[in-house]
């Protein structure tokens, strides 16, 4: 094998690879969100009649994995590389495996495996069936055909491939420490460009954040998601959902929301995720139905 | 006519491993209904599954169904219009088709002749086929690709991907949600890739095998069983077994390697059930023992690929991660070992255990009060305050790091932790075992800490839900309650703990118990009718005692004693029944003089009466038997010797009154009338 690749060298070669596919590539949406499947590239476009091919990458927040920048594997922030393919083409295991090859894995060494992981999302209002896809023992990527989003059925399915990218470069660049990472060819590493990040944030999520502006903002978001979801602009409201499942996150890792309060946050954000959905889907059916006259709900 | 083999193959994406086996049988029950109920003979059905396809062979099929020719009875041939228009329409056929017979008495009757030809096999297995795949009980399924733009379009585990449908040599055309059969199959994903054509059910096994596939379940688990066993041994370490993972590694490969690996041997700090439920449910890694007996730092992963470089990479690889894990879980052990399980009780006050129920901190101060009850009142020789602190203490665990993490390691952690802060041993093992005995099988714990702990716990459960009417019924047991009594019996009978229940328990907890106490013992392979005599005696709560009278008459009736002794009791009880005897006053006879056999019982039982009476109060329940077996020759006799139903009113009223007394003195150790024999 040649050289590894950096990890934006990775990057670049996964753009290529899915552009090549007939791909989108999209940039990150601005927004803070704990997961790829919360972009509205694809919470949204998985609904509906219209074909949608796109990939990119999102950062992803996650507070309580926290670690202050001294566990090599934990991240509050990191990214995910997301690709969804509408409807699910039926050679999708070929074509993910072709971008596995591309970017330098040798599967004539490495033993690649599709491992029963059924994923669900109890703050969208969804689920599909799939495997977290495994390279040696290591889970690289999670691989789920769509069935439901915001309550609705796909129709058609999404296949959505959702690429771990720090232990995916880890992996490729055989190094122990996600801080070790080669971050481009010049030197720089990941822990040039995240470590002091990584403690900042670790201590504001866990210590720092003041629980009543996130309570306050919680419940703003919800209130403009209810707002925007009267005046008709779905978009907008699923950009509150986003931010209330953020807060709810951080207020999680604040730990101030007790286990029986938890269940009725994350129905809250179902229900404005839900709404969103619902109400994105009743201002494009008829779109949709000019386009495909055949589309129900 | 000659019988051909029919292959199947349903190749789809990664089946989940848990799901095969199923499948596997499902698809031969599935086929076997069909091809019944079609009529198409066959001698014999064999299945297959690997993660991507199940398979199935039907040796010996038929060249076709038999034919077969009914004949309906129709109206009479001059009936109205109206009828014959309804039995053309009922059985297809135009009125030129009918025949008209005479029914002997004059009159003409249409009669309609279907002939039904033989359907020739093809057709009967591609309608099979197609029938399997539409009801096939997958756990899950899912929809896929643009067909899924309608929710009806054709449901499958994973996205299906080709079949195989082959009758001999030749193939049957079906299609199925756009796949139509062929002959072309694909091997093993990496080391042949491309398509393989199959010439027929003879050769796929082989052909495949020849691909890197080997499709037989039971040869991959027999390739990693003996692999895995080898590869520890090599390295001078025995496997542990596991034939969960057996399954589950044979479930997701379809040319399974055993590798071992190796893990930094500081992890071997963190508890041994830790590392090897890491490595079991996250990796599904077997583990090793050393010499000694104790867990090794290795383990053996299933690759499912035949690595160029003869697995180095793989097991690089897999150690990183199974290193990572370990890494976590140490982490989760010493952030627990960081505080005391007593400062954790608080966080339980945010549990609920049940929303009629309180919370979890509710219910361990439940248990901790009836532990220390059980130890006080001598239930249990325990130290009454062992007793309370361990269930104090018991539940702590639930909210560590380890616990949440891995939720069936609760008890065990809490075990350690509590041995770590310095707790007595017996409060320690009393906090680590208080859940079992989880089911049948489980060890049933015998240190009476654990003891009082564990019945507490139980019977708090069960009083708890009871108390707010929620008590399982039919097949509903959301709260366990069943193996929660099961669990109750096994400690009060394994310890032989003398409990009377109904001082503690209400009359339908304690009817739940012997509801129970039946199945497990009938479970046990005790016969349903001696336990039915014991329970029909009533009152009784102690269920050591209930037991011992089982015991005890199980080995009665079956001695030769015991079943002459039945049978004199049943036809002394079929006597009185006849006579609907009772006992009443009748004037004395003077010149009555009992026969010398009727003495003789009547003497028997004046010493078996009070013998059977007294050990029944010591409990000595062998001894009663004893006495009641010393019956068998006397009743025996009296029966051969003297007429019950004498004429004489007197006598009569006698004789039968013996009879109640032998029927009463058996039935004060057991109702022998439920005894079947």
């Amino acid at each position: 094998m040649a050289e590894p690749l950096s990890f934006q060298r990775m990057i670049l070669t996964l753009h290529d690879y899915w552009a090549d596919k007939g791909c989108v590539i999209l940039q990150p949406y601005d927004m803070r969100m704990g997961a790829g499947t919360f972009h509205p590239a694809t919470t949204l476009r998985a609904l509906g009649p219209e074909p949608w091919n796109a990939a990119f990458v999102q950062p992803c927040r996650r507070p309580t994995d926290g670690r202050y920048g001294e566990n090599p594997n934990r991240l509050q922030h990191y990214y995910q590389y997301q690709v969804i393919l509408k409807p699910s083409p039926s050679d999708l295991q070929n074509l993910y495996l072709g971008s596995l090859a591309a970017i330098g894995i040798d599967f004539t060494k490495h033993d690649i495996r599709f491992v029963e992981d059924d994923w669900e999302s109890p703050t969208l209002g969804a689920w599909g069936l799939g495997w977290e896809v495994w390279c040696d023992g290591m889970e690289v990527t999670q691989f789920t055909y769509f069935q439901q989003m915001g309550g609705f059925d796909c129709k058609p399915v999404a296949g959505e491939l959702t690429y771990g990218l720090e232990r995916l470069a880890m992996y490729i660049q055989n190094v122990d420490s996600v801080y070790d990472l080669a971050f481009n060819d010049q030197g720089v590493t990941y822990g040039d460009v995240f470590l002091e990040n990584e403690k900042q944030m670790s201590k504001y999520n866990f210590e720092v954040a003041d629980t009543e502006t996130l309570f306050e903002g919680f419940r703003k978001a919800v209130a403009e998601c209810e707002n925007c979801l009267a005046n008709n602009v779905p978009i907008a409201a699923y950009e509150q959902a986003i931010e209330a499942s953020h807060l709810f996150n951080l207020l999680q890792a604040r730990g101030v929301i007790s286990v029986a309060e938890r269940q009725a946050y994350i129905g809250r954000v179902r229900d404005l995720a839900k709404g969103s959905c619902e109400a994105w889907i009743a201002h494009m059916t008829p779109t949709w139905q000019a386009k495909y006259p055949e589309w129900t709900v | 006519m000659s019988a051909q083999d029919f292959l199947l193959e349903l190749r789809s994406e990664e089946i989940p491993a848990r799901m095969q086996e199923k499948a596997r049988a499902d698809l031969a029950a599935l086929f076997e209904a069909r091809l019944q109920a079609l009529n198409l003979p066959f001698e014999r059905i064999e299945s297959y599954a690997t993660p991507r396809r199940l398979a199935l062979i039907v040796r010996g099929v038929a060249e076709m169904t038999a034919a077969a020719s009914e004949e309906r009875k129709g109206p009479r041939a001059d009936a109205p219009a109206q009828a014959i228009e309804g039995f053309l329409r009922s059985t297809g056929l135009s009125r030129e088709q009918l025949v008209e017979r005479d029914d002997g008495k004059g009159n003409k009757v249409l009669f309609a002749v279907i002939d039904r030809p033989g359907i020739v096999a093809g057709s009967v297995l591609a309608s099979a086929i197609t029938g399997a795949i539409t009801a096939f009980p997958w756990p899950k399924s899912m929809r896929w690709g643009a067909a899924s733009s309608s929710t009806e379009s054709q449901r499958w585990v994973r996205p299906l991907q080709g079949i195989i449908a082959l009758l001999g040599d030749k193939l049957v055309p079906v299609e199925i949600a756009g796949v139509k059969s062929a002959s072309v199959t694909v091997g093993h994903r990496f080391h042949h890739p491309g398509g393989i054509t199959i010439g027929s059910a003879a050769d796929y096994i082989e052909k495949l095998r020849a691909c890197h596939v080997i499709v037989d379940g039971a040869e991959r688990r027999n390739i990693i069983a003996l692999g895995a066993k080898m590869a520890a041994q090599k390295a001078g370490l025995t496997l542990i077994e596991d034939d969960g993972l057996l399954y589950e590694n044979a479930g997701l490969t379809e040319w399974p390697m055993p590798l071992l690996g190796r893990f930094d041997e500081a992890f071997l700090d963190v508890p041994p059930e830790v590392i090897q439920l890491t490595a079991r449910v996250n990796q599904k890694y077997f583990v090793c023992r050393d010499s000694a007996g104790k867990l090794a730092n290795a383990f053996v992963c299933v690759a499912n690929i035949d690595a160029a470089d003869g697995g180095e990479k793989i097991v690089e690889g897999n150690q990183k991660v199974l290193a990572a894990r370990l890494s976590d879980a140490r982490f989760f052990y010493e952030t627990d070992l960081k505080t005391r399980l007593e400062d954790l009780t608080p966080k339980l006050e945010k549990i609920v255990f049940h929303e009629k129920l309180g919370t979890v901190a509710d219910k361990v101060d439940r248990v901790a009060k009836l532990a220390r009850w059980l130890a006080e009142q001598g239930v249990v020789k325990a130290d009454p305050d062992q007793a309370e602190r361990a269930a104090r203490l018991a539940k702590a665990d639930l909210v560590t790091g380890m616990v949440g993490e891995f939720p069936e390691l609760q008890g065990l952690m809490g075990g350690y932790y509590a041995a770590a802060q310095g707790e007595p041993a017996a409060v320690a093992e009393a906090i680590r075992d208080h859940y079992k005995p989880v089911g049948q099988g489980d060890e049933v714990p015998t240190a009476p800490v654990t003891v009082a702990v564990a019945l507490a716990d139980k019977l708090d459960s069960i009083t708890a839900f009871f108390g707010v009417d929620l008590k399982p019924s039919g097949s509903k047991d959301p709260f366990a309650l069943r193996r929660s009594a099961l669990g109750v019996i096994a400690l009060i009978l394994d310890n032989g703990l003398r409990f009377p229940l109904a001082q503690s328990v209400s009359k339908d907890v304690l009817d739940f118990f012997a509801d129970r106490l039946k199945v497990q013992q009938k479970e046990a392979g005790v016969r349903h009718d001696l336990i039915d005599a014991v329970f029909a005696l009533g009152g009784e709560d102690d269920l050591v005692r209930l037991l011992a009278r089982v015991k005890a008459l199980q080995s009665f009736v079956t001695s030769e004693d015991g079943r002459n002794l039945l049978a004199g009791y049943k036809r002394a009880a079929n006597i009185l029944k006849k006579e609907t005897w009772a006992p009443g006053e009748v004037a004395d006879n003077e010149i009555y003089e009992a026969e010398p056999a009727e003495a003789a019982l009547r003497e028997a039982l004046d010493i078996a009466e009070p013998k059977a009476e007294a050990a029944v109060e010591a409990e000595d329940y062998e001894a009663a038997m004893a006495a009641l077996a010393s019956l068998r020759a006397p009743i025996d006799k009296f029966f051969d010797d003297v007429t019950v139903v004498d004429p004489d009113e007197f006598k009569r009223e006698m004789r039968l009154s013996l009879l109640a007394r032998i029927r009463d003195a058996v039935n004060n150790v057991a109702d022998f009338s439920k005894i079947e024999g």
